[in-house]
């Protein structure tokens, strides 16, 4: 893949030759950065197309259980944002598949959100998601996104109507992510009617690619998604892979979902 | 309001993507409730009828000779149903609510007192109820948990991080993204997302409103100063509005000084140093938070004022010189508490105390012909643990103890 294209022809460029896409979470510095580096590689060995690193943060307001213990405990390690920032920067020279930050508002808006986009820049990662930054309060953000040729993700929920979502694909780039019901990460999702008919809506809003996350956590899943998708996003489910197994099971895990 | 939800540069809504359609419909709601002429009377009457508004403006007579400055006059928000200013907002929120058609409703609580008033007006207007406690708090404040469970509401104490009333706040947004099509989130101060800020903020003026009625009809004109603790801000929001065009009444929020301001043992946001400019729990407010963002444990006798944030529209007043904010120390609280209970047989609740010690400290300062009120957002019965614990209540320590063996061999003898 080439870093010349913006992000969401490289996902479409991927897309030609594979069915459904990867994009996998993990939570920086937890359990530890050494464990994180381990856990990439094998992401990436395994075809894992994109990564979204997740800078911690105490209150985490739109993550479950298994991502908010990470959250907490990466903190009371003594993690600091410069050293995920350093960390990203280190791992994506290593790796050729797009990077993404995730993180909350205040981690930007402490660090300085100009300063932070530009250290994101220049580290080579390729896009963020915000989940509690929405366009109206977002302004600086996206615009510095734009400067910078950063894609600023933006969510669609089961709950945004056409109009909402005509206006989050207008300010986003990359994909779109599509929560994939309500709640927060990590607890089961059911692929019904109602799912169906919230990705043609999905679709319908947006030229760009679209990512399913929220409850995906086996090739089930995956496959349930094939044809409706272009992404299919594994957040809690790995991190409670390296919890339970460690993290030597993430590859064996990712080879099996697809 | 400079842009929606913003007072200054403070407030705003950041908002995950899942709640934007509640909170556009939860806007609604509220303007149309405040267009209807019917509303804020029906709310009036309810207050009346049910929670003893108007609430008493009582002259301290007591602790103003012994301090020999300015009339002392309390404004008994204990006095309401439930025993606290909480009662205001819970109830505005509860016919908001029945408007909506919503069925069940959640709050965070942090001394109990917004957990007792929700699961009241659930128990009242007949909706489902789970109350979101962080584990220290239901530990400290173990009466109230009593009496929401027996009021039919289900209490979760909250066990992630500093398991207090952020932690519980968290908790209850994690509920509402997975509830909102039958659940409202009563929000218990004027902090979170706009439009809460605003909302719990017009409910609460009812107690401004009152209190400037009384001030003038008891002492013949306005007073000289207020004072108001401070955790999220409501009662402080409450009362203040009542004065906020009267530029001669001086207006004070007292935040809680923990074991001093210098301990880091606290939660002072704008009394102290320590706070900054920050974004989370879907606002921008003031926050203890560390250089990277990470909000910082807090301290406080008082489980009401134990929090990272405080309201916007306090902030904005704070930023334009309107409202000055002074902290009182654990140890200052229980010496006002004390005086307060023996000279004038009125018990206020740990929160409220900390108005009382600044009242205290600069009452004397004043004329005799000049008057201060202090908002006395709640009584201090829920304290009883706490009050005996620093007290170290001989007979107190006694009576526990007996009950504990009394417990101890009742379970004795139904496993014989």
């Amino acid at each position: 893949m080439t870093l010349t294209m913006s992000l969401s022809q490289d996902i479409k460029q991927v897309r030609k030759s594979k069915e459904i896409l990867l994009m996998t979470h993990l939570v920086l510095g937890y359990p530890s950065f050494g464990i994180n580096r381990q856990v990439i590689t094998q992401m990436v060995d395994q075809g894992v197309d994109i990564i979204e690193l997740q800078i911690p943060f105490s209150e985490p307001i739109a993550d479950g259980p298994v991502i908010l213990k990470a959250n907490h405990e990466a903190i009371n390690h003594g993690v600091r944002v410069g050293q995920c920032l350093e960390f990203a920067a280190e791992m994506a020279a290593q790796h050729q598949i797009p990077l993404l930050l995730m993180t909350y508002y205040n981690i930007l808006f402490r660090y300085g959100v100009e300063d932070f986009l530009e250290q994101t820049k220049e580290n080579s990662i390729r896009g963020l998601i915000i989940p509690d930054l929405p366009p109206e309060e977002g302004g600086q953000y996206l615009a510095a996104c734009r400067r910078l040729e950063l894609a600023p993700i933006q969510i669609f929920a089961p709950t945004s109507g056409k109009a909402r979502m005509a206006t989050l694909a207008a300010h986003g780039a990359g994909f779109i992510y599509c929560v994939a019901r309500r709640g927060v990460t990590g607890s089961p999702t059911s692929f019904d009617e109602n799912f169906n008919d919230y990705i043609k809506r999905c679709r319908q809003a947006t030229a760009l690619p679209l990512a399913v996350g929220f409850g995906i956590s086996n090739r089930q899943d995956v496959d349930l998604l094939r044809g409706k998708a272009d992404i299919a996003v594994i957040g809690s489910a790995t991190i409670r892979l390296v919890d339970q197994q460690g993290p030597e099971a993430v590859g064996p895990f990712i080879a099996g979902l697809r | 309001m400079s842009k929606t939800g913003y007072y200054g540069n403070w407030g705003g809504a950041f908002v995950p993507e899942i709640l934007h359609e509640t909170f556009r419909k939860l806007g609604v709601a509220f303007i149309e409730a405040k267009a209807d002429p019917d509303f804020w009377p029906r709310y009036v009457e309810l207050m009346g009828s049910y929670s003893c508004r108007p609430t008493p403006l009582t002259f301290a007579e007591n602790l103003s000779r012994r301090f020999g400055g300015a009339k002392i006059f309390i404004k008994r928000e204990d006095l309401n149903h439930t025993g606290a200013h909480k009662a205001n907002n819970v109830m505005g929120q509860g016919l908001l609510v029945q408007r909506m058609g919503k069925t069940r409703v959640i709050a965070e609580t942090g001394a109990g007192q917004h957990g007792v008033a929700t699961a009241t007006m659930a128990a009242k207007f007949g909706f489902d109820c789970t109350i979101y406690m962080g584990e220290e708090d239901v530990q400290r404040q173990r009466p109230n948990v009593f009496w929401m469970e027996k009021l039919g509401a289900t209490v979760v104490p909250v066990a992630s991080g500093s398991r207090t009333l952020k932690d519980a706040i968290n908790e209850a947004f994690r509920d509402w993204v997975a509830n909102m099509d039958c659940t409202h989130y009563v929000m218990g101060t004027v902090c979170g997302p706009h439009p809460f800020p605003e909302m719990v903020a017009w409910f609460q003026k009812i107690i401004g409103d009152e209190a400037r009625r009384q001030i003038l009809a008891i002492h013949g004109k306005l007073p000289a100063r207020i004072y108001a603790c401070v955790g999220g801000g409501s009662n402080a929001v409450g009362i203040f509005q009542g004065f906020l065009a009267d530029n001669g009444v001086e207006l004070a929020g007292v935040e809680a000084g923990g074991k001093g301001l210098a301990s880091g043992l606290h939660a002072a946001r704008l009394a102290g140093s320590d706070a900054s400019p920050g974004v989370a729990q879907g606002y921008k407010t003031m926050f203890l938070q560390d250089e990277d963002g990470q909000m910082l444990d807090t301290h406080s006798v008082a489980a009401g004022l134990d929090y990272i944030g405080v309201s916007p529209i306090l902030v904005d007043l704070w930023e334009q010189g309107r409202v000055r904010f002074s902290a009182a120390t654990d140890d200052e609280v229980m010496a006002a508490l004390q005086l307060t209970i023996r000279s004038e047989g009125i018990i206020p609740a740990l929160e409220s105390a900390h108005a009382f010690v600044q009242a205290f400290k600069e009452v004397g300062d004043l004329p005799p012909e000049e008057a201060i009120i202090i908002n006395q957002s709640g009584r201090g019965d829920k304290d009883i643990f706490t009050i005996a614990d620093a007290f170290s209540d001989p007979s107190w320590r006694e009576f526990i103890r007996n009950k504990g063996e009394e417990y101890a061999d009742g379970a004795r003898q139904e496993s014989d």
